[in-house]
């Protein structure tokens, strides 16, 4: 590993990637749990249902899911140029990502969300039933608070992978950290800039993964 | 208090059905304790929860209240389960809620307003001894302990009726005794009607007024527990009955055994004040008989003591039945034996 030389680094510039790497996991993290809880509970509600019609609407939302999560990120985000520019009026930069990360990951997570709210004791459901409790009643009561340790793991999950996400979408101009890393890794050779904006995300991995963790075992009364 | 009418479930479809309450009738008095007893896969659990519709009927009306619950519409019905509490085998508590806001739960979702669920915990709290434990997660409690919190959650809406789960079979014997003895308190102080469901005679016993026995699908037996209990006449309610008691092999020996004379076994029954009087040895004194005791129990049903002896009399062929006419006349259930 001799001749790396760390002097000529920026690090003006490294910062900027790097909080322009947390917005861009702070705001696609917000939207991905605004999508995917919903999506998530909606899909554990109607694939548990013995209404014919709603188990056909849900097989088509599961295959639907299954499609975006299979479909690889870096193929979605090329994909989803013309709607982020749509959206975004831009499909570069922190806000111009913020759509095509959206989209990968709310699936992944409503997924994780709708095993996490499996694993509910269903003698606990059904003692709410039986205490007259709604549907709406039993999710923001029962399904909701009963799974928290488990959701609090899914959207750490979520979060980690929304970090190798905003790395990938350097590819596509996104900025951000992995976006450094690739213009002067890939493209100039300048390995010591790669090396230190991947430090910086496996480190931003370790702490989200950390924290995550603290807060399941806070959590978890079992 | 609770009808039920030709109840018919039937599980699954097509090749992979299974009919697990066949036109099942039911009759429940308000204020009684209604014991149903079965052995496992008998349709105990179905029959409880098709009271409250947590199992919905094939087929069949359910009564509550004069409110006939199969026919209400979903919001209807989310109404007047309020009114019909009920307790699990394995308590089904809310592992993310403390002791406090398990038993707040019922009261939250019926938009109970705060001070008056903060009076009706406390008072909960002190009716099933758990003040001290407010403030603890399920998971730091004893079986015993969850099932009070489960008791309480179910009585805080005030309810008209009861349903237990087998709520004593994941509970050593001492613990069921207290659980039992507090849900017998219970009855009595709120004349809260109460149906539980058990695969153990001894809970039947110990506080059912009433009990039906649960076979197949179907209701074999049914009454008081003291004539069902001490003269069933299905095999399957005997089955239960000697499974309480002991084997009956060594004591059929002792009956058959040949003695010189003449001897009568028989099964004497007190009842109530009965049990506890010198009866026999009067009788026996007058005729001059003797006897042996073969096989005897003498304990109490629900309040109720009541004794069960199986005697070999010896004497004179006249002199044992007139010991068996007085006996019978003193008001003892005599029943003879070969
Ligand atoms: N959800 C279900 N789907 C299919 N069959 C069922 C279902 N629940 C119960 N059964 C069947 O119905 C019958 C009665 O079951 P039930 O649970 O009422 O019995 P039980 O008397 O409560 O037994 P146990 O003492 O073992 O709890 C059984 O044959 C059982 O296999
Ligand atoms: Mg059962």
């Amino acid at each position: 590993m001799g001749g790396l030389d760390f002097s000529g680094i920026n690090w003006d510039e490294m910062l900027d990637a790097t909080i322009a790497t947390l917005k861009m996991i702070a705001i696609s993290g917000i939207f991905t749990i605004i999508l995917g809880l919903p999506l998530g509970i909606v899909l554990y509600l109607w694939g548990k249902s013995n209404n014919v019609i709603i188990r056909a609407v849900y097989s088509v939302l599961s295959f639907i899911v299954n499609i975006l999560r299979s479909v690889p990120f870096i193929i979605l985000m090329v994909a989803l140029i013309p709607l982020s520019k749509s959206i975004m009026g831009t499909s570069i930069g922190v806000l111009g990502t913020i759509p095509a990360l959206v989209i990968g990951a709310a699936p992944f997570f409503a997924r994780l969300v709708e095993t996490a709210l499996r694993e509910v004791d269903r003698g606990i459901i059904e003692a709410a039933q039986g205490m007259g409790a709604s549907t709406g009643q039993i999710v923001m009561r029962v399904l909701l608070p009963e799974a928290r340790p488990g959701l609090l793991a899914g959207v750490t999950i979520t979060i980690v992978t929304l970090v190798s996400y905003t790395a990938m979408s350097g590819m596509i101009g996104g900025g951000g950290l992995g976006d450094l890393a690739i213009r002067y890794g890939y493209y100039r050779y300048e390995k010591e800039v790669m090396i230190i904006a991947v430090a910086l995300m496996v480190i931003l991995v370790q702490l989200l993964q950390m924290a995550g963790d603290r807060l399941v075992r806070h959590f978890t009364r079992k | 208090m609770i009808e039920l009418k030709n109840l018919t479930k039937v599980y699954g479809k097509g090749s992979k059905q299974a009919t697990a309450l066949s036109a099942l009738s039911l009759s429940i008095k308000k204020g009684e304790i209604f014991g149903v007893i079965g052995h496992s896969g008998a349709g105990k659990s179905t029959l409880i929860r098709c009271i409250n519709l947590l199992e919905r009927p094939t087929q069949g009306e359910v009564w509550v209240d004069g409110v006939e619950l199969t026919a209400l519409r979903k919001h209807q019905l989310q109404v007047q389960r309020r009114k019909i509490g009920m307790i699990f085998q394995h308590f089904n508590l809310l592992s993310s809620a403390t002791v406090y806001n398990n038993i707040a739960f019922p009261l939250r979702l019926a938009g109970t307003e705060g001070a008056e669920i903060e009076r009706k915990v406390k008072e909960l709290l002190f009716l099933v001894g758990l003040e001290e434990h407010w403030n603890k997660y399920p998971a730091e409690l004893s079986g015993g302990q969850k099932q009070r919190v489960g008791i309480a959650r179910a009585l805080a809406s005030d309810p008209d009726v009861l349903l237990c789960d087998e709520a004593t079979s994941a509970l050593d014997p001492q613990t069921t005794d207290s659980i039992l003895r507090l849900l017998m308190d219970i009855n009595t102080k709120f004349n809260l009607t109460i149906v539980l469901i058990t695969h153990e005679m001894h809970v039947i016993q110990s506080i059912c007024d009433r009990v039906a026995v649960i076979h197949g699908g179907g209701i074999v037996e049914q009454g008081e527990v003291a004539q069902v209990f001490l003269k069933p006449k299905h095999e399957v309610t005997k089955e239960f009955i000697r499974s309480e008691t002991q084997s009956e092999g060594p004591l059929r020996e002792a009956i058959d055994a040949v003695h010189t004379g003449y001897t009568q076994a028989v099964k004497i029954t007190f009842l109530g004040h009965k049990t506890y009087e010198s009866t026999l040895s009067q009788v026996v004194q007058g005729t001059g008989v003797h006897f042996a005791i073969l096989h005897g129990t003498i304990s109490t049903i629900k309040d109720v003591p009541y004794g069960q002896l199986i005697v070999r009399f010896e004497g004179p062929a006249d002199a044992v039945q007139v010991t068996l006419t007085e006996l019978t006349a003193q008001g003892l259930d005599v029943e003879v034996i070969s």
